[in-house]
């Protein structure tokens, strides 16, 4: 209880300082920055939904692209062509991303490890396939241009990207909290009792399928939130949002920051979007860099950068303690 | 008296404000160069990005007697990048001019950007048909092409020079494709050809053997579009298959244009494609356009680099009409639009009322000399603009060319 208690105040003070940080950002950065930052916010929303499906159930997905993508869509369609409002592409977004995770669910969750993977990967490749073909509807390779930036019918402007990274900001701590509300409940214990030992769960008499059902869903509809502020944020949606290419990049946030820990997949898409378009700005090069980053990690950080941290700071109390 | 040399004194002090306020403008242009210089397009941009270097260095690095500055950043073939990109260029590092650009969606993306940001921006290569067709951007220039801009006359030249009566049409399935086929289609059939049989195989695709098993053998001619990786493995299976002794090979202009050529071997010979360029271009300025360019960056040039090449150029042009005074955006814009280049590498250039360059079209055959592959030109279709023969409301009645028009009626 005590040691509960300790462990909480710390971090409740860092999130706030972090919290404090990301308003208190905006007047200090060049609209470039604050660009990459919006950009890193929303990808944020995506590393941490997806990491509710690795870090806490233990399923490493490849189809995550997926639900971005319908909620993206989602709002390229509706907005171009219907001129729907901000709330409608929202419920639609959402609504779309969580009802694919519900099929993909029945159909994924049959498997485990690689099998998973595998299955996951074809499912996100579904969904690009209608991306890339039903031309129709999401003009194909081409892409939809010219979504507005959303009118939240609240008075004021979100094309101005201050006022954008705030609705960002708002998206992500949103997200961040129900999450970390999830994570925090029974329900996300038991997830990580499941990851842990499946077979000891089921003897205890939990229902894994549905544990792992349920948050694979809330994974996608999560996933598809952030997609709905994707598309506003580029004005634009196109099937590379959907392709492998960024469900392997969400799945390196998650690994980079360390999975299972909520906040560092927020700061391994931080470091990868800054990564991507920051230093690639001063060196073409930029790939060897990350490529070092991703090999640093893995040899130094197996556990992600928040893992090595805690594996950092445990050692040291062990070591007072001593 | 003393009024007097007060009243020179302040306008000696005027003067000098002014001018070192012009002084203070006058600083150097800056460019905002787009181009993928990683992943799998990272060659394309760097035939680009020489391109346009290479009029720079040839010209004092200056457009219009000011100072360049250029500021190339990475695309990496990705229409959201760009976008991030577009916005650290004009935000950040308030350039006045763009230019670069590759692939149609990344074209699509950041049309309306430029729009929004109100900066003249230059399309050498970008060559999705509708940009300057059903949804023009007041802000972009393209000075490259349409992707079915050298297909019109080619479909009219298949059909009446090389006689052929039925082709069959195998093309990579995205927007490119399609416009490349839709305006090849539309001529050919008009001249009274036959399309009769359409392939579509993905985006990426590098074996082609379940699509060429497929193939009418019973038609004169394929016509094929491919790009990049699938550009090069493609003449090779064809022959592999036995195709090329019976039906000769046509193409758009990627399927041989010359960032290829080097890589293919003697199963290109023959090929026929129709481009806006071709470096095998038997005039004085392209013959010295392909040696300087193969003595600096040690290969010959695509068209890629042609179009970049050229556009700096055209900067300058429209810088030197107004002055240099690039500041002033909309005149900067207009005079843009109104460059007229009688002897680029690769002809005249102008551009036609909807901001599409009316420019030669070549026809041009593959040949081996000297031991390397060239486009050798055996016709050419003089000052060809994106709507040919047709007169441009009648054309843009017809939905933009796609998988599904013009429909296969002899299929």
């Amino acid at each position: 209880m005590r040691r509960a208690a300790g462990g909480a105040w710390p971090r409740l003070a860092a999130a706030a300082a972090a919290l404090v940080l990301l308003l208190a950002a905006p007047p200090f950065l060049s609209s470039f920055l604050l660009a990459l930052l919006t950009q890193s916010l929303i990808m944020a929303i995506l590393a941490m939904s997806l990491d509710i499906v690795l870090g806490y159930v233990g399923l490493a997905s490849l189809g995550h692209a997926a639900y971005l993508g319908l909620g993206a869509y989602a709002v390229g369609i509706l907005t171009t062509r219907a001129g729907a409002g901000f709330w409608t592409t929202l419920a639609v977004g959402v609504g779309l991303a969580t009802l694919a995770a519900a099929v993909f669910g029945l159909v994924a969750l049959r498997a485990v490890g690689v099998y998973f993977l595998m299955i996951t990967l074809a499912l996100g490749m579904v969904v690009w396939g209608l991306a890339h073909r039903w031309v129709t509807l999401t003009q194909g390779d081409n892409g939809i241009s010219g979504v507005p930036r959303p009118d939240l019918g609240l008075g004021w402007s979100f094309a101005d990207p201050r006022a954008f990274y705030y609705l960002a900001l708002a998206a992500f701590v949103l997200a961040f909290a129900l999450l970390a509300l999830v994570v925090r409940s029974p329900f996300g214990k038991t997830l990580v009792g499941i990851r842990e030992s499946e077979s000891r769960m089921r003897t205890l008499g939990y229902h894994v399928w549905l544990h792992k059902y349920i948050a694979f869903v809330l994974a996608g509809a999560v996933g598809g939130f952030a997609g709905v502020f994707w598309a506003y944020y580029n004005g634009f949606v196109s099937p590379a949002d959907v392709e492998l290419a960024t469900s392997v990049t969400v799945l390196l946030m998650v690994a980079l920051g360390g999975r299972g820990t909520l906040w560092g997949p927020a700061l391994g898409a931080l470091i990868i979007v800054l990564l991507q378009n920051l230093v690639s700005v001063y060196t073409h090069r930029w790939l060897l860099i990350l490529g070092a980053v991703y090999i640093g990690t893995i040899v130094y950080a197996p556990e992600g950068i928040v893992g090595a941290l805690r594996q950092w700071r445990k050692g040291e109390r062990a070591w007072a303690r001593s | 008296m003393g009024t007097k040399l007060i009243g020179s004194l302040l306008a000696l002090l005027l003067v000098a404000a002014w001018s070192g306020q012009g002084e203070a403008q006058k600083g150097p242009i800056k460019v905002g160069f787009l181009a993928p210089m990683t992943g799998g397009a990272a060659q394309i941009g760097k035939d680009m990005t020489n391109g346009f270097q290479m009029w720079l260095d040839e010209n004092g690095n200056q457009f219009a007697g000011r100072k360049v500055e250029v500021i190339i950043e990475d695309t990496q073939g990705q229409p959201q990048v760009a976008l991030t990109k577009l916005r650290k260029l004009v935000e950040s590092d308030r350039v006045h001019v763009l230019a670069g650009g590759l692939f149609a969606h990344v074209g699509y993306a950041l049309a309306p950007k430029v729009d929004e940001y109100r900066i003249p921006m230059l399309y050498p290569v970008m060559a999705a048909d509708d940009l300057t067709q059903r949804k023009p951007a007041k802000w972009v220039v393209r000075t490259g092409w349409t992707s079915s801009q050298p297909n019109h006359p080619f479909g009219e030249y298949a059909a009446k020079v090389l006689g052929y009566k039925k082709v069959v049409a195998i093309a990579i399935d995205y927007a490119f494709g399609w416009e490349q086929v839709g305006g090849f289609q539309k001529t050919f059939e008009e001249a009274g050809g036959q399309i009769v049989q359409k392939l579509w195989p993905p985006l990426g695709t590098t074996d082609f053997a379940p699509y060429l098993a497929q193939i009418r053998r019973d038609a004169d001619a394929v016509f094929a579009l491919m790009v990049a990786q699938s550009a090069l493995r493609f003449p090779k299976q064809y022959q592999d298959a036995g195709l090329k002794a019976k039906l000769p090979l046509l193409g758009g202009g990627t399927t041989f244009d010359e960032f290829v050529l080097p890589s293919l071997g003697d199963e290109a010979i023959g090929g026929i494609s129709a481009l806006i360029y071709s470096a095998a271009l038997d005039t004085p300025i392209n013959k010295r356009f392909v040696a300087e360019y193969r003595r600096k960056y040690g290969k010959v040039p695509s068209y890629y680099s042609e179009t970049c090449y050229t556009s700096a150029r055209w900067i300058n042009e429209a810088a030197r009409m107004i002055g240099g005074d690039v500041e002033d955006r909309e005149k900067f814009l207009a005079a843009l639009r109104k460059v007229e280049i009688p002897d680029a590498p690769r002809g005249p250039v102008r551009l036609d009322a909807y901001g599409n360059p009316i420019q030669n079209i070549y026809i041009r055959k593959v040949e081996k000399k000297d031991g390397e592959l060239w486009n050798t030109v055996i016709h050419t279709y003089p000052n060809v603009s994106q709507f040919w023969k047709y007169k441009p409301e009648e054309f843009l009645k017809q939905p933009v060319y796609s998988r599904d028009f013009p429909p296969c009626r002899y299929c």
